[in-house]
């Protein structure tokens, strides 16, 4: 069993969801990332998801993409992700890095999969390369034991999420709806559905993204899935406090996550 | 001359990528997953529409009585002059309708859009022809229409923005990243994947992720199946050089498709060259780029050590990006095609050669496949035939010009930033009657 199948069977066998914290590496610089992913395992969040900050990245809405670019603008390279992930891992993080493709390409992909492995990561999600694409990336994650998480869409095909959950390992990830990233009032209904189809093709754990923000969605979402995940939500909570913000956000996502609908939103 | 519009759609070519889309290690999908069933559909809708009659016909009525098909090829001999004598055949896709060969792709694309059932099109534009081509069908065929065009180039192409609007086009101006249009389509590919039920996303060149590079060049093929037969009639025997611009790489792919077996016809793309290459300033993607995956293709791009995508710079704001569609980068590989670049300077100073040597105001875009043309024929001499792809008319360039040449008063041409300028300074017109120091004679005039 892999590192993030191992978490996700640990909160399973606890009977609740895993929550799955993302923030960019390198915002607001590389230290104050450090210090917020950090904030994040200690509000609870049980896994993490690393951004790699990119120039053109057409999955993520105004929040993140304003993030990246505050990122980039202070100066973060590529190697500093697996700083980031080295000093986030030895605090007891957990992390897998979400990062699009063309990055890791230009590193090498071998060589990306090598130095992020040594630096502790656990794997990669990635949200332009589909399986069908990734030859590379699978024998490298194979090469170097990272898990890899694929999207799959509500717009999915039965076949499609059939050949996603099977090139996936240790979780996979179900956009809860049509769109990009971005904090939303309610909770997709196509999300549920969706996972629902992906139970019929993968005993993999399904994590649901894009739109969650507070408590109740948490809960909402823990109700049918392995994972809540929330990204923007983390990025806005940071940006008006900061490491509290983000560590008062987390235990508040993860009382939901725990099933504890009441907690207010 | 007996080439239909449609042939190079209704024709497979014998240089199909594979049915994943990769022009050997280019192009493919990469993508969000999202996208991927409209993706899948758009193909099989392509599919069926190039094997329907119906569709075939549709699209010659259109291409032959609104676009006004086929383009004509014009000899311009005392351009041919400064050009050590070559003969120089243009291929007027400037006089389609639109003042472009982006009409070309945009009807095919629109009337798919009407067999897939969608009601809105989004598309893509830097310099404004795509965004004025696709405003114009979705006029023509009653779909919604809204384009995604970097806020420097709205204000560079103003005149662009304006024929857009009155056509019932919503314009988006895009304010982030390098604000052109790299950007425009990163938000078009945002509002494509949380509208794609009922959206189309036209897109305008030929990159993007499959099916859109092989079937935009399809749409596109007419150009070079139309020159091929008219230089052969006019002429008697191909062409010795083809020459075109290469931004994304559309109406260079368009016309060198039909020469692809030819082994005797060089095939050069005129990339852009911004304040020189050797500044870093510049657009030459596949002269100074390398390989890597953006926009939904593998292919060749400009990117730092990091990967990320370096901000592209050019006078022409339709070559004004980073990436360029993985056929050429195919082409590049495979030493079939070559691509050099051409600075704004000397695209400039052919656009005033072709100005009043032979009364064609050319698209800057345009602008750098003449001048290309020009160092093709002094190289190769005055039995040379050159055809080059004119591939766009230079109305929405006028007010560039008359700034890079200093014909507004008030300004100087050191002053010219290709800014949108104010009402009063058109309405004051040019101050100059004597002739302009724009030419090759007088040499260009520096910014």
């Amino acid at each position: 069993m892999s590192a993030v199948e191992d978490l996700f069977a640990g909160t399973r066998a606890e009977g609740r969801a895993a929550l799955v914290g993302y923030l960019p590496a390198g915002y607001p610089s590389v230290d104050g990332s450090v210090e917020l992913l950090s904030a994040m395992v200690e509000g609870g969040c049980d896994l993490l998801e690393i951004g790699v900050p990119y120039s053109d990245p057409v999955m993520d809405g105004p929040t993140i993409q304003a993030a990246a670019d505050t990122a980039l603008r202070a100066g973060f390279r590529l190697r500093d992700v697996f700083t980031v992930v080295e000093r986030v891992a030895a605090a007891g993080g957990r992390a897998m890095v979400m990062t699009y493709y063309n990055p890791v390409l230009r590193y090498g992909v071998d060589a990306f999969a090598r130095d992020f492995a040594s630096a502790g990561g656990l794997g990669l999600i990635t949200p332009d390369l589909i399986p069908d694409e990734a030859d590379e990336w699978l024998a490298a994650s194979d090469a170097h034991g990272l898990d890899r998480t694929f999207l799959v869409a509500p717009s999915s095909s039965e076949e499609r999420i059939e050949s996603t959950a099977r090139a996936s390992r240790g979780f996979l990830y179900a956009t809860s709806t049509m769109g990009v990233t971005g904090a939303r009032d309610a909770v997709a209904s196509a999300a549920p559905e969706l996972v629902e189809r992906c139970r019929r093709h993968t005993a993999l754990a399904i994590g649901v993204g894009l739109g969650v923000r507070s408590a109740a969605q948490a809960a909402e979402v823990a109700s049918f899935a392995d994972g809540v995940i929330v990204g923007s939500a983390f990025v806005t909570a940071a940006e008006r406090a900061g490491a509290r913000g983000v560590r008062d956000l987390a235990a508040e996502l993860a009382a939901g996550a725990r099933g504890g609908a009441t907690v207010g939103a | 001359m007996d080439v239909k519009a449609s042939d190079g759609v209704a024709h497979p070519s014998e240089h199909d990528p594979d049915e994943r889309g990769h022009f050997g290690r280019y192009g493919g999908r990469f993508v969000p997953e999202a996208l991927i069933a409209a993706l899948d559909e758009l193909s099989v809708f392509y599919q069926k529409a190039r094997a329907d009659p119906d569709f075939l016909d549709e699209l010659d009525r259109l291409q032959r009585d609104y676009t006004g098909r086929p383009s004509p090829l014009t000899d311009v001999p005392k351009l041919g002059e400064h050009a050590g004598g070559a003969r120089i055949l243009l291929k007027r896709e400037d006089l389609n309708h639109t003042g472009s060969h982006k009409i070309n792709n945009v009807l095919g694309q629109a009337l798919l859009t009407k067999r897939m059932g969608k009601k809105r099109v989004i598309a893509e534009t830097g310099a404004g022809q795509h965004g004025v081509a696709t405003a114009t069908a979705c006029a023509l065929l009653g779909l919604e229409c809204v384009v995604y065009m970097g806020e420097v180039d709205t204000e560079r192409q103003a005149l662009n923005v304006a024929r857009m609007r009155l056509l019932g086009a919503t314009v988006i101006p895009v304010k982030t990243g390098s604000r052109t249009l790299k950007d425009a389509i990163n938000e078009a590919l945002r509002d494509w994947v949380t509208n794609v039920d009922e959206t189309h996303y036209l897109l305008g060149t030929v990159a993007g992720p499959h099916p859109f590079p092989a079937m935009v060049r399809d749409f596109h093929r007419v150009i070079g199946m139309e020159a091929r037969a008219q230089v052969l009639e006019r002429v008697g025997r191909l062409p010795d050089a083809v020459a075109a611009c290469v931004g994304g790489g559309s109406n260079a792919i368009g016309i060198f498709h039909a020469f692809i077996d030819d082994p005797g016809v060089r095939l050069v793309g005129f990339e852009p060259g911004g304040d020189g290459v050797e500044t870093g300033r510049h657009g030459a993607t596949l002269s100074e780029g390398s390989p890597g995956a953006l926009h939904g293709a593998m292919s060749y791009l400009l990117q730092d050590e990091d990967g990320q995508t370096a901000e592209s710079h050019s006078i022409s704001a339709g070559l004004d990006y980073p990436g360029v569609g993985p056929e050429h980068a195919l082409l590049k590989d495979l030493g079939r095609a070559e691509y050099t670049p051409v600075t704004d300077a000397e695209a400039m100073e052919a656009f005033a050669l072709l100005c009043r040597t032979e009364g064609i105001i050319p698209a800057i875009e345009s602008a750098h496949a003449i001048a290309g043309a020009l160092r093709l024929g002094r190289e190769l001499g005055p039995d040379a035939v050159i055809l080059v792809n004119l591939s766009g008319r230079g109305d929405k360039d006028v007010d560039t010009a008359a700034r890079w040449f200093g014909m507004i008063e008030g300004e100087s041409a050191a002053e010219a930033s290709g800014t949108a300028i104010a009402e009063s300074d058109l309405s004051r017109g040019p101050t100059q009657d004597e002739p302009s120091p724009a030419g090759a004679d007088t040499g260009a005039v520096q910014r």
